[in-house]
């Protein structure tokens, strides 16, 4: 089973993120990096697939800065072979456009499995992982929280609005990972050590300009102070006349 | 959820690290935040050592870190190693010092001073926490002078024969084996103390839990007692020989609870600092007051201190060039200024500072005792004293 994780190099989710001088990207001084956390469960799933397969191989791909090694060393760590970083000083606006780039280094690769975490939590787009499928033309399930392979057929299980999607498909294919799919390991002391070891080969990437532009980012709006109508059951009629009066919630 | 933790780097002392410090710092930081703190409280209150959680940290490779990979271990630097510390503690003192005996104790004089058949039996089962360990050089009369120990070790034609009591031995009843140190020849005669690796479900062997702990709770503290426990030659580890033996085993810990108490230390600021930003009094954060600012800039001050020297020690010691006088002052140092931040938290946080809860009041009382064992901060100011002046003020 030869598998491709797609991962991406995002700020932690603790990170209190400063849009930067120009209005329209992220101050990245002080911030700290992460593996994207959905990109997690991709990779724990592609090393579980390896080791129930007993045999394989399990590659990581990235786009982005030169420092993106390091978040494909993080999962090396856990246990990947290798990793291939393709270079861009930064990772396009558009995904179209990172999805081609990552689909002509998938293309040839003969692999069984292409996984990507269902979306980045920089970005929120959910689209680089089907754009790929589109692009190298294989089948696409989206924020998979259950997966059975079986031979060349796979079924996998989507946790949709009131219920469960089951899906199935032929292999190859193109799966994004959800929570619940699996619960990922840390990468053990001796697989960060390990890690350094591994091959980590380096590209250029190759990008076009792309149809999107960031014209400009503000954060959100300041939450209102709260209000404080009284204390205990007396406060209850007030309570409900603001509910239904100002916040027209009920 | 509580938040996860994001340590504190005033001074980006992360920049003088390398990747692979930073994410084995990481995986133990993120396994400390999912799986320590949502237990420790509850097992401090009930003064039980988080056992369940041993595999896990075998799993994660913090045995013995530092120890070469040819022995189950992970083959870590120094520094590397002083950041586990740093971030066990951060949970708690009592499950750093687990790890701290398990591989600074029992793992490292296996690994200095045992024999390669010793060392090939014994450091992959103890890596792989199968194989717990406790080491037992305190005595309940010697404390601070372990020359004066008066547990004997006597050959015979089969083996030895060893006697004595030791106390404050951390996993004491937890442990399959204990390092036990004795006195091989007279009892005036240092040089001829020695170290045993004892099965401790040999006959004669017992240990009893310390009760009453109000310090270190989430950590098993007991009392050895050898009564003619018959142990074979091969139990001695050959090539230890007199105190500086143990000694050396001391400077190794010691140098893992330097790091720790920063740990501990980075707990409680981080406590502090949102604290003092969330609890209104007199219709404003309590940290817009100028006293509790004071609190917070000393406390951010002595950290960052802390960690350089940390830091330094570290690359010292991965250099070869670490002095035990230099580990001496770092340990001094380190859990004396995590004693007064664990402190002037739990001030800070007025009443509710007292509760398990809060971290601060936990962390203080366990570093109560971290100030104490493993030299106390007396006798390592008399250490620094005697490396200063060249005279000795023991005795």
């Amino acid at each position: 089973m030869k598998i491709a994780v797609c991962v991406k190099r995002v700020p932690d989710s603790e990170t209190r993120v400063k849009i930067a001088s120009d209005g329209k990207s992220l101050d990245e001084t002080g911030v700290k990096f992460i593996l994207n956390p959905y990109d997690e469960f991709a990779v724990e799933e592609a090393l579980r697939r390896k080791e129930q397969a007993g045999s394989g191989e399990v590659v990581v791909v990235s786009l982005g800065p030169a420092a993106a090694q390091e978040t494909i060393r993080t999962a090396l760590a856990m246990g990947a072979d290798r990793g291939v970083l393709l270079e861009a000083d930064r990772v396009p606006v558009d995904g179209l456009e990172v999805a081609k780039a990552l689909a002509a280094e998938l293309k040839n690769g003969g692999y069984d499995l292409i996984l990507f975490g269902k979306m980045a939590i920089d970005d929120y787009n959910h689209q680089v992982g089907p754009m790929v499928a589109e692009l190298l033309d294989l089948p696409c399930v989206t924020a998979v929280a259950h997966l059975d392979i079986a031979g060349q057929r796979g079924t996998a299980e989507r946790e949709i609005e009131g219920g469960v999607e089951t899906v199935e498909f032929p292999l190859p294919a193109v799966l994004t990972t959800d929570k619940g799919l699996n619960e990922p390991r840390y990468p053990a002391l001796k697989g960060i050590m390990a890690a350094k070891k591994k091959p980590l080969e380096l590209k250029r990437a190759a990008l076009g300009a792309g149809g999107l532009e960031v014209l400009g980012l503000t954060p959100p709006p300041q939450r209102k102070d709260g209000k404080v109508v009284g204390e205990g059951p007396a406060a209850v009629p007030e309570l409900l006349r603001l509910l239904r009066e100002e916040a027209k919630v009920l | 959820m509580a938040p996860k933790f994001q340590g504190v780097d005033f001074y980006d002392v992360d920049g003088l690290l390398s990747e692979e410090e930073r994410a084995v710092r990481d995986t133990v930081r993120a396994w400390v935040d999912d799986n320590l703190m949502p237990v420790i409280a509850e097992h401090y209150l009930e003064g039980r050592f988080p056992k369940h959680l041993v595999p896990q940290m075998a799993e994660l490779g913090l045995f013995g870190a530092n120890l070469p990979e040819e022995y189950g271990c992970a083959g870590l630097n120094h520094v590397a190693y002083g950041l586990i510390m740093q971030e066990l503690e951060r949970g708690d003192s009592g499950v750093r010092s687990f790890a701290s005996v398990q591989g600074a104790l029992v793992m490292y004089p296996i690994f200095a001073f045992g024999s390669e058949e010793q060392k090939r039996h014994w450091l992959p089962k103890m890596a792989a926490g199968e194989v717990i360990g406790c080491f037992g050089l305190t005595e309940p009369d010697y404390g601070s002078n372990p020359a004066g120990m008066i547990t004997t070790a006597r050959e015979t034609k089969s083996g030895w024969i060893l006697n004595g009591a030791k106390m404050w031995i951390t996993n004491g009843s937890t442990a399959h084996a204990a390092i036990i140190w004795a006195k091989t020849g007279q009892p005036d005669d240092v040089e001829s103390i020695r170290g045993f690796i004892v099965p401790t479900d040999t006959q004669g062997f017992s240990a009893k839990d310390q009760k009453g702990k109000l310090s270190l709770r989430a950590s098993d503290t007991s009392e050895l007692v050898l009564q003619d426990v018959c142990v074979p030659k091969d139990a001695v580890l050959p090539k230890s020989a007199g105190l500086k033996s143990p000694l050396l085993c001391l400077t190794q810990a010691r140098y893992g609870i330097a790091w720790g108490a920063v740990g501990a230390a980075l707990a409680c600021y981080d406590e502090a600092v949102s604290y003092a930003k969330a609890r209104v009094m007199f219709g404003k954060p309590i940290g817009a007051f100028q006293l509790q600012q004071a609190r917070l800039a000393e406390m951010l001050t002595e950290i960052t201190k802390a960690q350089l020297l940390c830091l330094q020690l570290g690359r010292l010691k991965d250099q070869g060039k670490v002095t035990p006088q230099q580990v001496s002052l770092a340990k001094r140092n380190n859990v004396s200024m995590a004693t007064d931040v664990a402190r002037e938290t739990r001030r800070l946080l007025g009443a509710n500072g007292i509760l398990a809860e809060y971290q601060a009041m936990r962390h203080l009382a366990n570093l109560e005792s971290v100030y104490t064992y493993e030299g106390t901060h007396d006798i390592h100011t008399l250490i620094l004293g005697q490396e200063i002046t060249g005279l000795n003020a023991f005795n």
